[in-house]
């Protein structure tokens, strides 16, 4: 299948930093694309480089197959939400929504009015057209913010940490929403966060940054599960590590008694737990200092701080990354 | 009222008081007066003075100040908002651009009008320079015009200008000419539909700042205009002075206030309707 977008060697230079190392990367149409990494390893500069507010050193960005590497923000076929949102505070929610449609000219004025309703419907804002940013909730921003964007129809849909600034009860709300409203537009979100929760649940493929470079692009599962490198394995994750080799919480095990000679397992002290909810950590530590929590699914931990235990895994469940690391 | 805040407030209210409130009530007063004969006042009260403030003579002079002061204000703005937008959105000259328009002030205004007349007058650097190149033969009236007088106000002006519209750029979220840009808006849409919508209060503070003592300027009209251009504040000085008619300088000078408070009502009325 062609990619609607594709970044080749994608480089972004800045006096003192390098923010975009020879990234190439390409989105599928229809995709929900995200990009996860650490505060600073240069995601949020390779969305801005995708939307045209910075040039890159070198590199390309191709749409459909034509370079815009060269065209201002304005005339790319991209649209960018912001993470304040970045609503025009002097312009209703309806003339918010109509701005893009308005330079385009493309429209009647008409035509406008009715697209401009039927996004404001998509994102349930129906309602509250006369309303100023300033009179609305920090959700509905959000979804306005969506639907001025979405209302052109763009190639790609760039979203810049779209639910950071909203409480963590709303940001799941509004994850599941998101989701749904890209599967009923078809349109490709490059989805940009901090959050490996978020990107994980979120999208059909997604990419580690880290330092400006690509760790790993695959589909969060395969990513989760088959890290290929320990920085990949840490940011998506907890991990244990012991002896040299990684296992997750939720797949480690603990037990009274020993697991048999079927599976390599250590003993361990238990240092404590953690209630969580809808599950318990269990805090062991090794002999040789090593720590490794274990993932209990039910709710009351049998084990007491000091009980000497086992852990165990299967060894499917173990993490191998190249050498190299 | 707390006694912090009497206390606070009264040093100020004792000058604005003692200084504005009763110099202003003593004009009213003279206003009404007859004139003396080397200066001054006397009496019978009597409505004289106000008459004549509208014969068609100073109707006329009145027209030109509010021109002369129009135009200077747009000329300020035009040249302002540029300069403003460009010192808030730099990044790293902020403060010595910022300087540079404050720089003036560190010089008497008559001295830097002074220089202005040195570089303009017919023996002046621009028309010596022009002359001694063999463009022009004769020199050129540079000065003693209206034109002149507009110069030696945007000049004078144009920093009250600049400050406050630079005060309201500053604030603007750069995120919104990004956004603006990506809803395909161009650099002069964006500047159209964004950045002078956002900065209307700005504008109106830096309009009104200039076009008040604009308006009023005797000064400016006095040197570069040559006596040619009298003004509203020349026609007021000159009752003060060589005219010694007080109780008619005194009309004027209120007239003028009226006319000041009226174009600061409806241009704060209009800032609050856009904001």
């Amino acid at each position: 299948m062609e990619s609607v977008l594709e970044l080749r060697d994608l480089t972004k230079h800045y006096p003192t930093h390098q923010a975009v190392n020879c990234i190439s990367l390409c989105i599928k149409p229809g995709e929900f694309f995200s990009l996860v990494g650490p505060s600073g390893c240069g995601k949020t500069t390779t969305l801005r480089l995708i939307a045209g507010f910075e040039a890159p050193t070198s590199g390309e960005i191709l749409l459909n197959g034509n370079s815009v590497t060269s065209l201002p923000p304005y005339r790319r076929d991209v649209n960018t939400v912001f993470q304040s949102y970045a609503l025009f505070p002097h312009l209703t929610v309806v003339q918010n929504v109509a701005f893009g449609l308005e330079r385009r000219r493309r429209e009647s004025k008409i035509e406008i009015r009715e697209k401009v309703k039927r996004a404001l419907a998509l994102v349930q804002l129906s309602g509250k057209e006369s309303r100023l940013p300033s009179q609305i909730s920090g959700g509905e921003r959000q979804r306005v913010a969506l639907a001025r964007s979405l209302v052109l129809e763009p190639q790609v849909l760039l979203l810049d940490e779209p639910l950071s600034a909203l409480d963590p009860k709303l940001r799941k709300q509004m994850r599941g929403e998101l989701k749904s409203l890209q599967r009923r537009v078809g349109i490709a979100f490059l989805f940009v966060t901090h959050d490996q929760e978020e990107a994980l649940s979120l999208s059909d493929r997604m990419a580690v940054m880290n330092g400006g470079r690509l760790e790993q692009i695959g589909a969060p599962r395969e990513l989760y599960q088959q890290p290929k490198s320990r920085f990949a394995a840490e940011f998506l994750g907890e991990v244990n590590w012991i002896n040299g080799t990684g296992v997750r919480p939720e797949a480690t095990r603990i037990s009274s008694n020993s697991p048999g000679d079927s599976v390599s397992s250590f003993t361990a002290v238990v240092e404590g737990s953690t209630f969580l909810g809808d599950c318990v950590h269990v805090q062991t530590r090794l002999p040789d200092g090593a720590q490794c929590t274990a993932e209990l699914r039910r709710q009351e931990c049998p084990f007491r701080t000091g009980d000497p235990v086992y852990v165990w895994w299967h060894a499917s469940d173990e993490l191998h990354f190249p050498i190299n690391d | 009222m707390s006694r912090l805040r009497i206390a606070f407030l009264t040093p100020t209210a004792a000058v604005m008081g003692l200084l504005f409130f009763a110099p202003l009530l003593i004009v009213f007063a003279y206003s009404f007066l007859t004139r003396g004969a080397y200066g001054g006042v006397m009496r019978p009260w009597t409505l004289e003075a106000y008459d004549r403030v509208f014969d068609p003579l100073y109707g006329h002079i009145l027209w030109r100040s509010l021109w002369i002061a129009a135009v200077s204000t747009f000329l300020c703005l035009a040249l302002g908002l540029p300069l403003a937008l460009y010192i808030a959105r730099s990044a790293s000259y902020k403060t010595l651009l910022l300087n540079l328009v404050m720089l003036p002030f560190w010089t008497s205004f008559l001295i830097r009008t002074y220089a202005w007349m040195f570089l303009l007058r017919d023996t002046g650097l621009i028309n010596t320079a022009l002359e001694s190149l063999h463009l022009i033969r004769a020199p050129f009236p540079l000065l003693f015009n209206s034109g002149a007088v507009i110069l030696g106000l945007v000049y004078g002006y144009l920093p009250f200008m600049v400050l406050p519209l630079y005060a309201t750029l500053e604030k603007l979220d750069p995120s919104l000419l990004d956004a603006a840009a990506d809803l395909g808006a161009s650099p002069g849409i964006s500047l159209w539909r964004v950045i002078i919508p956002l900065s209307k209060s700005g504008m109106i503070a830096g309009c009104l700042l200039v076009f008040i003592p604009c308006l009023g300027a005797f000064l400016t009209p006095d040197l570069m205009g040559g006596g040619k251009t009298v003004m509203i504040g020349n026609l007021v000085q000159n009752q003060f002075t060589t005219a010694r008619d007080w109780p008619f300088g005194a009309a004027i000078s209120l007239w003028l206030m009226v006319l000041v408070l009226f174009v600061t009502a409806f241009l704060g009325r209009k800032g609050e309707e856009l904001i």
